[in-house]
């Protein structure tokens, strides 16, 4: 099966069935404009490639694997829609389809690039959340100095990482990665977020307000743009 | 992330070896004091000791300062910066004490600053002692600050403060071995209750003592606070080329600020040794390449991890129930009970300040009538004249301004103080942004209701350049007590509450309006909030009235001698009868355009002394205070609103042009003067069928 359809299929189960919730095979059908029968297909070699579980007469979920070509492709997707219309100027109404067409041909390399170019921007223009790379780096500054010959070396294992603005109230997390200006880095991790450090979500105040966090002992109010750009792994409740 | 992990172990192991240092005492390091406080030019003319506070925000460090200093305290600038200091003086059996109070900052980097102030007083100035005001509840992250101080060199007494609330957290802390750990003398403290006060001071004491006791070896210092091994040895190692180069900073300390790749030291050793700055960056990029992480926040990650260990061994921490904070916060950064509680408590701030204000004022007029003429003195010597007007400035300052920006800015103190004030910040942020603003800018918006001085003042809290001046600019459209006496004495009082009412809300849409249109239009960065949000307490008397006093004694120095001499100035104009020709010259404006009678050009130009004037005067020129038998409603709206905004007052240009230059305060100026007439004009038309 084509690259580009298998990742077309996979966004397709994300947006429907969220991380962890089930796409069923009608709804995928619709919205590829396929009969439900080769729905049902592709499924099944999906199933086979570790990239969905497949339930017959429910749907499909995506495993780890599968989640993991989603964000990537998310990532890549909303990058370029940032491209399209800050550097080129195209109509943001527009961005949506070219970047759909162009997101299956571009290699990891050109996106984390185009991350670097753009200065890791945090949202794309309709404001959905463009998740981090997968480099081994705590923050972006370190890209974004580095030359490109070192990119390849940071690559590492996959990470799942989460903005701390997507854990709930009172769940914990461990800092991974900061993301964006100098200044406010420095200020954080002189507050105690340093990579490696349990922060725990206190609560979200209304309309996209502030989060308030605790860490170290300390409660902080940090507005929302700035907390969406520090990463953690999310710890699961016992 | 595994590497972080990893290096964080490892690091434990030699650490605890080295966190047991001696108890030597310590700072001995400066033995020859005179020749290292030269560049302070007070020492020399004081020769007493200085002690300087240092500490993270929301310590009680003002409590302790209050306590050290009592009454005797000069409230100032740092020398070229906006940034505020304040000094006192301790006595104590008859020796006489400076008290400097740095402000409250987390860390040395140049993040702001105020930061900057405060490491070159300690590093350069070199104070006989630093008090380090900690909050015995967050030690780990206090004791981050004061790895720092201990870097800096700084002679260290450690307040271990607020010890009352940290046993109601459920946390103990073993003093002795804390002191023991850090090799500085711990004095806990409740400085609000004024306990530790006594031992705090005796220790200042026995510690300036001992200053002339042998100085410590550098390497004694150093024991204390060592690193991981691949951070300690390139610090080493960098302080070792250091040794060449003369520099005022301690060695060891320019090495890790080198690392960290601080600008300002960057700069200062790449003036004198090129080499050195290369060497460090190769240095900074091995640990950054070891570590996969910026060479700052390495460093970050070392010295919290430092202070975990110290904060580790020296506490140990019980059980905590659901507080009242928690509970409290409930309701306060609750979606909809959170936006009515704010409603309900600056809109109670607002009618409780001009309630007890009129009471105040009125009393306050009672007793001066005697003294008072109302009446300008119109002829006569120059000299009467001139005292006349003077004079009448003074006594409106004294019925006008302080009965209302008084009780207002005592109660506002004490709901800050509480820890409220943060709480509106956070449910405000996102409204705030729009603006290229932040929740903290609310602080000094809520202010310019009281007066706009030291609400400008208040702008200093705001991070980056820019949005120090957007704050400002928007303060000044915030009408301020006198701007509210002329609202409600022409537009509540002959048109109805509900118009003045209107004219308020019209003014909030019209600061966003030009905030968000201000955001665009002026270049710079704008960086969003990280606020402490400090536990609730509840607010002391001392404290509350210390704030009270910082702020309204800006409207002493500011606003008085601006309405007493640009009194006596209008005072000359109306007696050497400039009155019609000025009159004559606006009518274009205030008569063709805004509608109002030709009279009231006069009183523009007035306002801009005093806006509260423009409706002193009306009553003198129309020979009554029954404005409606002399205005219609729209010209009474018209004049209120165009008073409301179109300049800011003589004192607040004073304090924007201190704070951001002539060209920017003209530039606001020029603005609001234009806007206001175009406003007003347009507001003539349309209000027109209404009334």
């Amino acid at each position: 099966m084509p690259k580009e359809q298998i990742e077309e299929y996979i966004e397709a189960i994300y947006d429907i069935a969220g991380k962890n919730g089930l796409a069923k095979t009608t709804e995928v059908a619709k919205r590829l404009h396929n009969a439900p029968a080769s729905v049902t297909e592709v499924f099944g070699s999906l199933a086979e490639s570790g990239l969905v579980r497949y339930e017959p007469y429910k749907g499909a979920a995506l495993t780890d694997a599968g989640e993991e070509v989603a964000l990537k492709i998310k990532r890549k997707h909303r990058l370029l829609e940032v491209f399209l219309s800050d550097i080129l100027g195209i109509d943001p109404e527009k961005v949506h389809e070219e970047a759909c067409r162009m997101e299956h041909s571009i290699s990891d390399e050109v996106g984390d690039a185009m991350c670097r170019m753009l200065n890791a921007p945090a949202r794309c223009p309709c404001g959905k959340l463009i998740s981090p790379c997968e480099k081994e780096i705590a923050t972006c500054n370190e890209c974004r100095t580095a030359d490109g010959s070192t990119d390849s070396d940071k690559s590492a294992a996959p990470r799942k990482v989460v903005p701390l603005t997507d854990l709930r109230p009172c769940q914990k997390g461990t800092i991974a990665l900061l993301r964006g200006d100098k200044k406010v880095i420095q200020r954080l991790s002189d507050l105690g977020l340093t990579p490696g450090t349990e922060v725990v979500l206190m609560r979200k105040t209304p309309m996209g307000g502030p989060i308030e966090l605790c860490v170290r002992r300390t409660n902080l109010a940090v507005g929302h743009e700035i907390a969406d750009n520090i990463f953690v792994k999310a710890v699961l409740e016992a | 992330m595994s590497g972080c992990m990893g290096c964080g172990a490892g690091r434990s192991c030699n650490k605890s070896q080295k966190l047991q240092s001696s108890n030597s005492q310590f700072g001995k390091s400066q033995s020859n004091d005179g020749s290292d406080r030269k560049s302070c030019q007070d020492c020399k003319k004081n020769a007493g000791m200085v002690v300087a506070l240092a500490g993270n925000a929301n310590v009680g460090k003002s409590a302790v300062f209050n306590q050290l200093t009592g009454v005797d305290q000069i409230l100032g600038n740092w020398p070229g910066k906006t940034v505020e200091r304040a000094e006192g003086i301790l006595q104590y059996k008859g020796r006489k004490i400076r008290v400097i109070d740095l402000p409250g900052i987390y860390s040395f980097s140049t993040y702001s600053l105020e930061e900057l102030v405060s490491r070159d007083f300690i590093a350069l100035e070199k104070p006989d002692i630093v008090v380090n005001v900690v909050d015995a509840s967050a030690l780990e992250r206090n004791l981050f600050f004061t790895l720092q101080l201990l870097e800096l060199e700084a002679p260290l007494i450690l307040a271990l403060n607020q010890v009352d609330l940290m046993e109601k957290r459920g946390i103990h802390v073993d003093v002795e071995m804390l002191a023991k750990t850090l090799g500085v003398p711990v004095v806990p403290m409740v400085a609000i209750k004024g306990k530790g006060v006594l031992e705090l001071t005796e220790e200042i004491v026995k510690l300036a003592g001992r200053r002339s006791a042998p100085s410590q070896t550098e390497s004694g210092i150093k024991s204390r606070l060592k690193y991981g091994k691949e951070v300690e040895e390139r610090i080493e190692k960098l302080a070792r080329l250091l040794d060449g180069i003369k520099i005022d900073y301690p060695r060891r300390w320019v090495a890790i600020k080198l690392l960290e790749k601080d600008e300002e030291i960057t700069k200062l050793v790449a003036g004198m040794d090129g080499s050195l700055v290369s060497a460090a960056s190769d240095l900074a990029k091995e640990l950054e390449e070891m570590h996969g992480e910026s060479s700052n926040v390495i460093i970050s990650a070392e010295r919290y991890h430092v202070a975990e260990e110290i904060a580790r061994n020296a506490q140990s921490i019980g059980v905590e129930g659901v507080s009242l904070t928690d509970r409290l916060d409930a309701i306060a950064l609750h979606p909809v009970l959170g936006y009515l509680s704010i409603l309900a408590v600056i809109g109670g701030l607002l009618v409780w300040t001009f309630v007890i204000g009129a009471k105040i004022s009125e009393l306050l007029v009672e007793v001066l009538r005697p003294i008072e003429q109302l009446e300008p003195v119109v002829s006569g010597p120059l000299g009467d004249i001139l005292w006349n007007g003077a004079f009448a400035g003074l006594v409106a300052g004294l019925t006008l301004v302080i009965p209302y920006v008084l009780p207002f800015y005592i109660i506002l103190a004490f709901i800050e103080d509480s820890g409220y004030l943060t709480r509106i910040s956070v449910m405000l942020d996102q409204g705030m942004h729009s603006m290229g603003l932040h929740g903290k800018a609310i602080i000094p918006l809520i202010l310019g209701y009281g007066c706009n001085v030291p609400a400008c003042f208040a702008c200093r809290i705001m991070e980056t350049p820019k949005q120090k001046l957007l704050a400002a600019f928007l303060v000044t459209m915030v009408p301020c007590t006198a701007r509210t006496v002329v609202i409600l004495g022409l537009v509540a009082a002959f048109v109805n509450i509900w118009w003045a009412m209107a004219l308020y809300v019209f003014d909030i849409l019209l600061i966003i309006l030009l905030g968000r249109i201000a955001f665009k239009a002026v270049p710079g960065d704008s960086v969003g909030l990280i606020m402490e949000m400090p536990k609730y307490h509840v607010p002391s008397a001392k404290v509350v009235l210390k704030q009270t006093w910082a702020r309204t004694k800006s409207l002493l120095w500011v606003v008085f001698p601006a309405y007493i001499i640009g009194s006596a100035a209008l005072q000359a104009v109306y007696a050497a009868g400039w009155l019609n020709p000025v009159n004559d010259l606006l009518s274009p404006i205030t008569v063709a355009w805004l509608g109002l009678p030709s009279a009231v050009g006069i009183l523009l130009i007035f306002g801009l002394v005093r806006k509260e004037l423009t409706i002193l005067m009306l009553a003198v020129i129309f020979q009554t205070t029954n404005f409606a038998a002399v205005l219609s409603p729209v010209q009474l709206i018209v004049l209120a609103l165009v008073t409301m905004i179109y300049i800011p007052c003589l004192a607040v240009i004073l304090c924007l042009a201190k704070e951001f230059g002539w060209k920017k305060t003209a530039a606001i100026t020029v603005f609001e003067v234009v806007f206001a007439i175009l406003l007003g004009g347009i507001a003539s038309r349309l209000l027109m069928p209404f009334l």
